[in-house]
């Protein structure tokens, strides 16, 4: 069960509204010139309705959520998969971490130029750069994590009568849950960032593409509003995964 | 329970091991620090590389993966799986192995009523005491009913009293189980107390096997009688039963009580250390005080070594350069020896 702690809610909630209410006396009190590229709180807010009501905000938001979640889960499985392969196998681990170290500091747009190439523009290529933005964090966090693990504990598995399978399942992988966990949760809010990027540049729908067209336009209140959808967005991945990392690892990590 | 035999193990550390332990036997690897005895102990339990031969029973068991030997490692560390609840950590063993569920659980059961666990069967190791958690360690390395039980050092991180009384559970279970065990540790009077054969490791050799009383009595050679504290050994020409398991022995014309039941008494033996040395006679009852003659005074590092002239007997004792400085000792002359009653050592 989740308790929650009113104190530390309201703390946290306290400066943000603040902030909104600074923000939305700052543009009716008229404190900054050329209210047009200063829409009020109030006024992003109504926005935000319109644009839920004419089912705009919903239709890009969902294009983009659904390339984030395919894309991260494919990305997030294969490196996870390669990451035990590659954790658990010494000469897996020596053939291919030099390729890993050096694929794995690449910004994932800077995969975007010759991916639009080979993927042409379509569905697919806001997908792959999800992926490949999901891909190489989780595999290297997982590798880290299987490696760090005590070798004293796999001796001890070892005495207790485990084999390599039990061993790896049972020992190994729990304990490499914390690092794992870490890579999943920077990559969800990493993946939002990405994804909204890539539709800015390269994609024509999705929260990006929908800046892009108000910048257009000239339409600060819904780059505000697109804005606010990517913040929340990115928040509510990482705390889903501190979330489920608190429930598996929590009860026994120090 | 199986015996256990090396032939000629040797590796980056050990030199031509060559060892019996006998079935049901409790012996003891003892030697400093870095020489070579927990290697041995992942040598027998598979964990270690080595040239060799390692047998249970009689029966080589080289190619035998750890996993698949009965062999319950008690490590120096605390090494519960730190995801794993005590009752799961006892489990696991069991389960690795193949057990039944009921049969697991019923081991499991009774592994926690043997050691006293019942209140912490659903603790995390984390929210555990050291002493908790070696008892932990030990109800999960027997779960898997053992054939061999080997302990490297389990205690030495443990406060005095729990490492005393986990001591004597370690006994109780050896005798129980009649497990044969090799136990780990650098600390003399450990090994004393625990062992039926002591095996004195130094620098990945074997320096010496035997029981307690044959290493202290019969240093084989100069690394032996060093690692025990170079004793002070009498040749007892009489001796006397008192009341109570005291024993008056006549030495080279003194007479000293000790603490013994039981048989004649050949020989007694008490390290330097264990002589104190004052030039005031000291207050208390005159039982195992005496006057002696200071023949010489040896430096050795930080500490003073007095020979010391004490009717026929020539004796040693040893004190910290500070302590030496403030007697103010000098070669002829007389002083007072009280032999700590506690440490002399019969045979």
């Amino acid at each position: 069960m989740i308790k929650f702690n009113f104190s530390k809610i309201k703390w946290g909630i306290l400066p943000i509204a603040v902030f909104l209410l600074l923000w939305e006396l700052v543009v009716r009190l008229d404190l900054l010139p050329g209210n047009f590229f200063f829409p009020s709180f109030s006024e992003v807010i109504r926005q935000f309705y319109r644009l839920v009501v004419s089912g705009i905000l919903m239709e890009n938001f969902l294009k983009s959520l659904i390339r984030v979640l395919i894309g991260f889960t494919a990305g997030s499985i294969a490196g996870l998969l390669v990451g035990v392969l590659m954790g658990w196998n010494q000469l897996l681990h020596r053939s291919f971490h030099p390729i890993l170290s050096l694929l794995y500091p690449i910004p994932a747009l800077g995969w975007l130029p010759i991916l639009m190439l080979w993927l042409g523009i379509g569905e697919i290529l806001p997908i792959a750069i999800i992926f490949i933005c999901s891909f190489f964090p989780v595999l290297y966090n997982t590798v880290t994590g299987i490696r760090g693990v005590d070798k004293k504990l796999i001796k001890v598995a070892q005495t207790l009568g485990a084999g390599r399978i039990r061993l790896l399942a049972t020992v190994v992988l729990p304990l490499a849950l914390p690092n794992i966990f870490t890579g999943l949760r920077l990559e969800a809010g990493m993946a939002w960032r990405v994804i909204i990027a890539a539709e800015m540049v390269a994609i024509p729908t999705g929260i990006g593409a929908l800046m892009m067209r108000a910048e257009s336009l000239l339409r600060i209140d819904i780059i505000i509003v697109c804005l606010m959808v990517l913040a929340i967005m990115c928040f509510s991945f990482e705390r889903f995964f501190i979330y489920l990392e608190r429930k598996f690892t929590g009860k026994w990590q120090n | 329970m199986p015996s256990i035999e090396l032939k000629n193990i040797s590796n980056f550390i050990c030199r031509d091991v060559n060892l019996k332990v006998n079935d049901q036997e409790f012996l003891v690897f003892l030697g400093p620090i870095g020489s070579g005895k927990t290697t041995l102990l992942n040598i027998i339990a598979g964990l270690a590389e080595y040239e060799g031969s390692v047998n249970y029973g009689g029966h080589p068991v080289d190619l035998i993966p750890t996993s698949e030997r009965k062999v319950g490692y008690l490590f120096q560390d605390l090494l519960l799986f730190p995801h794993l609840t005590v009752e799961k950590n006892i489990a696991y063993g069991p389960s690795a192995r193949g057990v039944s569920p009921a049969l697991k659980n019923q081991r499991v059961k009774e592994m926690i009523a043997f050691l006293s666990l019942e209140s912490l069967a659903h603790r995390y190791p984390r929210n555990l005491s050291g002493g908790e958690k070696q008892r932990v360690a030990l109800a999960r390395v027997l779960a898997i009913s053992p054939e061999i039980l080997l302990l490297d050092e389990p205690l030495s991180s443990l406060d005095f009293k729990t490492a005393k009384y986990l001591r004597m559970e370690i006994k109780r279970i050896q005798k129980k189980f009649r497990i044969t065990t090799i136990y780990v540790t650098h600390n003399l009077l450990e090994a004393e107390e625990m062992a039926d054969r002591v095996a004195i490791i130094h620098r990945g050799v074997l320096q010496q096997v035997g029981s307690p009383e044959e290493i202290f009595f019969n240093p084989a050679g100069e690394v032996v009688s060093d690692f025990i504290g170079k004793p002070n050994i009498l040749k007892c020409d009489r001796c006397r039963i008192l009341a109570g398991g005291l024993v008056e022995v006549e030495c080279g014309g003194i007479s000293i009580v000790v603490p013994h039941h039981g048989n004649l008494i050949k020989k007694i033996a008490i390290s330097p250390k264990d002589i104190y040395v004052s030039v005031d006679e000291p207050p208390g009852p005159d039982l195992n005080r005496f006057r002696a003659i200071i023949t010489d005074i040896i430096t050795s590092g930080s500490l003073i070594k007095l020979k010391l002239t004490l009717g026929e007997n020539s004796l040693t004792s040893e004190l910290p350069g500070d302590i030496f400085e403030t007697l103010g000792l000098t070669v002829g002359m007389e002083v007072f020896l009280i032999l700590k009653f506690k440490w002399i050592r019969v045979c």
